[in-house]
This record gives C-alpha cells, sequence and structure tokens, in this order.
C-alpha cells in the first residue's frame, strides 16, 4: 500500500482492498481536507483584520482622536503639539504592546491546552502568571531591580512555577502507583491542574505579602501592574517583549504541531511514533517563558490564555491553531483595554480587571462542561 | 512454514517501576509468525496489554531483547518504528472537534515531516483506510458523536492509515457486538502487507491482537499465545492451545472443546460443577464429545 499508484486505481476499480481506494473516497478525502483548510485560513485573516481594527480604533479614536492622515504624518516623524506626544508615547504602545502581550497569552495558552489536554491548563490558572508576578514584585521589593531585570526575573518566577506544578504532579502521581506513568502521564493528568491551583494560590499570598515591603511610590505602581495593566507600557519593555517574541512563537509553532498527535492521549500518540513527554516538556517550558514574558510586560492579564483558545477553536471549527489563538488573545487585550480606558466615563479600569470579569464565567463553564463529560 | 518470525522476543521481562508483570518466573521467549493473524488469550491482569506495550516499546524491555522484522529495536528511531508497528490501544482518548477524516489523518504522523502538508500519498491512504473501515459515508462526522462500534472503526482507520506490515489491537473488540466483532476481526486477518505494493496474491501483514473472547480467536486467529501470571504458557494454532487441560491451566476454567461444524476451528464451551452433576443425572454427559 505504500504508493498504490493513480494507474492502478484506474485500472482495477474493484472494490478490493488490494486496488486501492476508490476514486469517490479520495475525492471525499480532498474536499474534506480543502474545506477545513479553507476554515481555518478564513478564521485566521479574519482575525488578522479584527486586530488590525481594533488597534487602528485604540489609536485613533477614544478621549483623544486623531485623525488618519495625522496619524501617518505623525509616524513619519512629523511633529504635531499634543498629537505627537499622545500617540507616540500613549496610545501606538498601548495598542503594540496589548497586540503583542495578548498574542503571547493566546500562544502560550494553545501550548498548554495542546500539551495538558484540559482545557482548564491554562498558564493563567496553573500559577505560571502568579509565578513570575511574585518574581518580578519580590525583586522589586527587596532588591530595588527594575527594567530588563525585573523581565528575567519574571521569566525565572514563570519557570520555577510550572517547576514546582510538574514535580508535584510526578510525585502524586508515582505514590499513587499509576501504570502508564512518567513524564507523559503527568502531563495529561487532573493532578497536574490541582498542583497549579495550588501554585498558584501560593503565588498569590506570597505576592500580597511582598506589596507591604515596597515603598510608597513602588506599591501605586506595582498594585496596577499586578492587576494586570498598561498604563506602564514603554518602548523599551515593548523591544524586550518583541525580542523574546520572535524567538519563543516560532518554537511555540513547531511544538504545537509536533504535539498533535497527543490529542489522541498518550498511548497512541506513541503509536504514531511521537513522543509527547519530551516535546511535552519542552512545550511548557516555552510556554511559560511566553506566559511570563508576556506578564513582565503587562502583568498577569487574568485569563487572556484560557479565553483565547476556546474561542478561537470555535472560530476555526474545532481545529487547534497556535496562529489563531494568538490572534485571538492580541484582539482580546486590544479591546479590552480600550473598553477599560473609555466605556466607565471618567473611571479608567486596569485592563486585567476587564479580562478577569470576562475570563471568570467562561471558566466556571468549561469547568461544567468538563465535568459533565467525565 | 520455516519463515523468520515478524516479532521475536529473548529472555524478556517487563515491569511497571519495581512491579514485573511480564517475566517474572523466567524470562520470556516470543516467537511471532509473520504474515498471520496472531491471538494473545489470558486472564485479567496476566500481562497480555503490558506484553503488548513491550512490543510498541511504550514499556522499555528489563532485560532481554525484541526484534522486529529481523532488526533490534534497541535504538530504532520511533517514527520510522511507527511506520513498521502499529497499535491501537484499547481505550483511546476521545478527542474534542475532530472529524472522523481528520481523526484518520493522525496515522500519516510518522510518514510526515516537521510541517508535513499532506501529499497525494497521505490522501490515498487516508481514503483506503476509510474505505476499509467503511466510513467514508461518516468522513466528516465528529468523532464524539459516532456509535461505539463507529468509533471503534475510526480507531482502526487511523491506524491502517499508517500503513504498517505489523498492527498490533488491545482488545479491539471490546465495544462491539457480535456481529461487528466478526466483521472487525476478518477485516483485520485479511490486512496486505503495505511493504507489497502491485497486484496479485500479496502476502498479509502481521496482526497480533489481545482478544478476550476464545471462540472469536479459535475463529479468526492463525496462532494463539496463551498468557497466564505474566508467562507464556501455550503458543500454536488454536487446536493445539485450546484444549480443555490449557483452559483449565490458563482460566482455571472446566470446558469442553468442540470443532465448528462449518470452518473446524475449536469451539469452547465452558462448564461448571453443577453443569456436570446435572448432565450425570440426565445421563448425556460428555461422551458424545471428541
Amino acid at each position: 500500500m505504500s504508493a498504490p499508484s493513480l494507474e492502478t486505481t484506474a485500472a482495477a476499480p474493484a472494490p478490493e482492498a488490494v486496488a486501492g481506494p476508490s476514486p469517490a473516497a479520495v475525492a471525499a478525502v480532498r474536499s474534506l481536507h480543502s474545506r477545513a483548510r479553507r476554515r481555518l485560513l478564513t478564521a485566521t485573516l479574519c482575525l488578522a483584520a479584527a486586530l488590525a481594527l481594533a488597534m487602528g480604533v485604540r489609536v485613533l479614536l477614544g478621549h483623544y482622536t486623531v485623525t488618519i492622515p495625522d496619524f501617518f504624518a505623525i509616524l513619519g516623524g512629523e511633529a504635531i503639539p499634543g498629537a505627537s506626544f499622545i500617540v507616540m508615547q500613549e496610545k501606538l504602545p498601548r495598542a503594540v504592546a496589548g497586540a503583542l502581550a495578548g498574542a503571547a497569552f493566546g500562544a502560550a495558552g494553545a501550548l498548554f491546552r495542546r500539551t495538558l489536554r484540559n482545557p482548564l491548563a491554562s498558564p493563567d490558572i496553573i500559577g505560571v502568571t502568579q509565578g513570575a508576578a511574585v518574581a518580578a514584585v519580590t525583586v522589586l521589593a527587596f532588591g530595588g531591580v527594575r527594567g530588563t531585570g525585573m523581565a528575567a526575573a519574571a521569566l525565572i518566577g514563570g519557570l520555577v512555577a510550572i517547576a514546582i506544578v510538574l514535580g508535584f504532579s510526578m510525585a502524586g502521581r508515582s505514590s499513587a502507583g499509576a501504570g502508564s506513568g512518567g513524564l507523559a502521564g503527568a502531563l495529561g493528568g487532573a493532578t497536574f491542574i490541582v498542583a497549579g491551583i495550588a501554585v498558584a494560590s501560593l503565588c498569590q499570598a506570597i505576592l500580597s505579602g511582598a506589596m507591604l515591603a515596597l515603598s510608597q511610590h513602588d506599591l501605586q505602581a506595582a498594585a496596577v501592574w499586578t492587576a494586570g495593566s498598561l498604563n506602564a507600557v514603554t518602548w523599551e519593555r515593548i523591544t524586550l517583549l518583541a525580542v523574546l517574541m520572535i524567538v519563543l512563537v516560532p518554537l511555540a509553532s513547531i511544538l504545537h504541531a509536533r504535539l498533535a498527535p497527543a490529542d489522541l492521549g498518550g498511548e497512541l500518540a506513541h503509536g504514531v511514533g511521537s513522543r509527547p513527554g519530551r516535546t511535552g516538556l519542552w512545550s511548557l517550558v516555552i510556554g511559560a517563558l511566553l506566559a511570563a514574558a508576556a506578564t513582565a510586560a503587562t502583568g498577569p492579564l487574568a485569563f487572556v490564555a484560557l479565553l483565547s483558545t476556546p474561542l478561537a477553536r470555535g472560530l476555526t471549527g474545532g481545529r487547534p491553531s497556535l496562529p489563531a489563538a494568538a490572534l485571538c488573545g492580541a484582539v482580546i487585550v486590544v479591546v479590552a483595554d480600550f473598553a477599560a480606558a473609555e466605556a466607565f466615563g471618567g473611571v479608567r479600569l486596569p485592563t486585567g480587571v476587564l479580562t478577569g470579569a470576562a475570563g471568570a464565567p467562561l471558566m466556571l463553564w468549561l469547568l461544567i462542561r468538563s465535568g459533565r463529560k467525565a | 512454514m520455516t519463515v523468520e518470525p515478524a516479532i521475536r522476543l529473548r529472555g524478556a521481562s517487563l515491569a511497571y517501576g519495581p512491579h514485573t508483570v511480564v517475566g517474572q518466573e523466567k524470562p520470556v521467549d516470543l516467537d511471532v509468525p509473520a504474515g498471520q493473524t496472531t491471538a494473545i488469550i489470558g486472564a485479567n491482569g496476566c500481562g497480555k496489554s503490558t506484553l503488548l506495550k513491550g512490543l510498541t516499546r511504550q514499556l522499555p524491555l528489563v532485560s532481554g531483547s525484541l526484534e522486529v522484522l529481523g532488526r533490534d529495536v534497541e535504538g530504532w528511531n520511533p517514527r520510522s518504528y511507527a511506520r513498521t508497528v502499529a497499535l491501537l490501544p484499547q481505550s483511546p482518548v476521545v478527542p474534542e472537534g475532530m472529524t472522523v477524516e481528520q481523526l484518520v489523518d493522525r496515522g500519516r504522523h510518522p510518514h510526515r515531516g516537521w510541517f508535513g502538508a499532506r501529499t497525494a500519498q497521505d490522501t490515498v491512504a487516508i481514503a483506503q483506510a476509510l474505505e476499509l473501515a467503511d466510513l467514508v459515508g461518516l468522513a466528516g462526522r465528529d468523532v464524539a458523536e459516532l456509535s461505539g462500534g463507529q468509533r471503534q472503526r475510526a480507531w482502526l482507520a487511523l491506524v491502517l492509515a499508517q500503513q504498517t506490515p505489523v498492527v498490533l489491537l488491545d482488545e479491539p473488540t471490546s465495544y462491539l457486538d457480535l456481529s461487528h466483532q466478526v466483521e472487525l476481526l476478518d477485516l483485520v486477518r485479511d490486512l496486505p502487507d503495505p511493504r507489497s505494493a502491485g497486484a496479485g496474491e500479496r502476502p498479509r501483514a502481521t496482526v497480533v491482537a489481545v482478544l478476550h473472547e476464545l471462540n472469536l480467536a479459535a475463529r479468526s486467529a492463525d496462532h494463539i499465545i496463551a498468557m497466564a501470571h505474566g508467562q507464556v504458557v501455550a503458543e500454536g494454532t488454536p487446536e493445539e492451545v485450546l484444549t480443555p487441560a490449557n483452559l483449565e491451566g490458563i482460566y482455571g476454567l472446566d470446558a469442553d472443546v468442540v470443532k465448528d461444524p462449518l470452518l473446524g476451528h475449536p469451539v469452547v464451551l465452558p462448564r461448571t460443577a453443577a453443569n456436570r452433576a446435572a448432565a450425570e443425572k440426565v445421563g448425556t454427559g460428555t461422551a458424545q464429545l471428541p
């Protein structure tokens, strides 16, 4: 059956297995495949258009309106008093940072979702963003470290958090004496989620403690940052995040594709030659780094990673796609930031408050749905 | 037939951590004949599934060696191994929001590169697998919406799309009614070896299936391997293995064995002491049995 040539198919149209598939079956497979691909492409293009639109609205409209010709003039380097400053230091960095951080959260969420095979297994549920936040605030409070150092601390914090969760869930499994154990088993288990929620709560507690050690000046900034906010984004932070993403997102896409067989469970994945344990470990590392990098830039924007993947899957017709999830995350953050700034009159809410409010009902819905299936 | 065995296990033992499940008393030697259907039978917990895990390399051998198609599996690249040996596990995860066609497509994974797009060869293999499993009409349906039997056929189609000369099946008939069980086993029995392209008399693939239903095993298998307590206790043709004495040894089961009047394979008829006593009274007994 290795490449039954088309000639033999045409010459012997008998229904015998040996003769190769009937042209009708081949046509059916071909049309289903191209339909699914078209759907994926359409969804991705629509999301990209939605992101462009949302960023345009974020930059041009709102409490200070900029005309399109003015915007391009400013981008071209022309100085328009007032407008230049607001666009270059406030509106544009917020839109760009929102899109980048949202994409990083979305990509991290898609990677975790596929690796851990659980819709609740998102980096913002199982302690990665919280770990990153704790590390960042701790170095600020006790070392006075800011800027790049703080971002590095956040990355390390995210990795440490995922390492602790992984350690606990593997220990939990081996003591239970489960057979098909090891890394691959630990990655698919509910233990992982529970351990993650515990680590997230612990981080939250440490975070509250560390905040007390902050000076009055830092406390204000840290409080807004830990709620998840684009207030403090600077071009410096954006550049750092962009550089990290240029490295991490392609790696994430490769791992996401490599993990496709893991959707079928560990045994079948193994049977088709994939090693979801090893690949899964790498994807947790890359996913944690992505989520931590985004956290360093914007604070832990609640539930963006959790929200993006199911939304993207809904749009692509159930097909897991990392680019679609990343675009979804980007759209969510840019829209949430605009709404947080403009929709509540004079009050400017931290963006994370809005994403959190949108994410909580979704998380409950996912919980109910996964409970019903089990 | 003195053909090279498809699978050759020598001095093998398999363990979960410190707990040895297969070959704990003495290491297991095993030959699986090439181009035939082999059924592995045995009581629950006798190590059948563990043995299968060893053959797919999910569980590394604690001791001994494993050769597949004459090649030692040590250091054999996983994807290349998956082009030689396919596994249908006992209870695979039902993926969310995946059509039958997308599920079967996953069987092509070991034939692809890193970002592998679908080739014409993939399309043909998927179409062929769908056709063999009689799923062309359901190709666009969500796997989660299928009935148990249809789903089992979808998993089988995935394994068929893998196009391997060796196919391992762990209790493939569990969720099927009797007629579908027979249908599925007849289908896997007649699987051609994908290495032999072209027309004419094609050699069959090597199929190894863990089966619980002895009469189905006798009907479909050319070769039977019986296991008890992690050891191989009997192997050979169905006639050689399915004897009252062996059944007593494997399952602790009292049974008569008769010959299928049409197909000639042995048929196992389980008995209890009460059955025997009642038959004694009426005076029939087992006198007319061979």
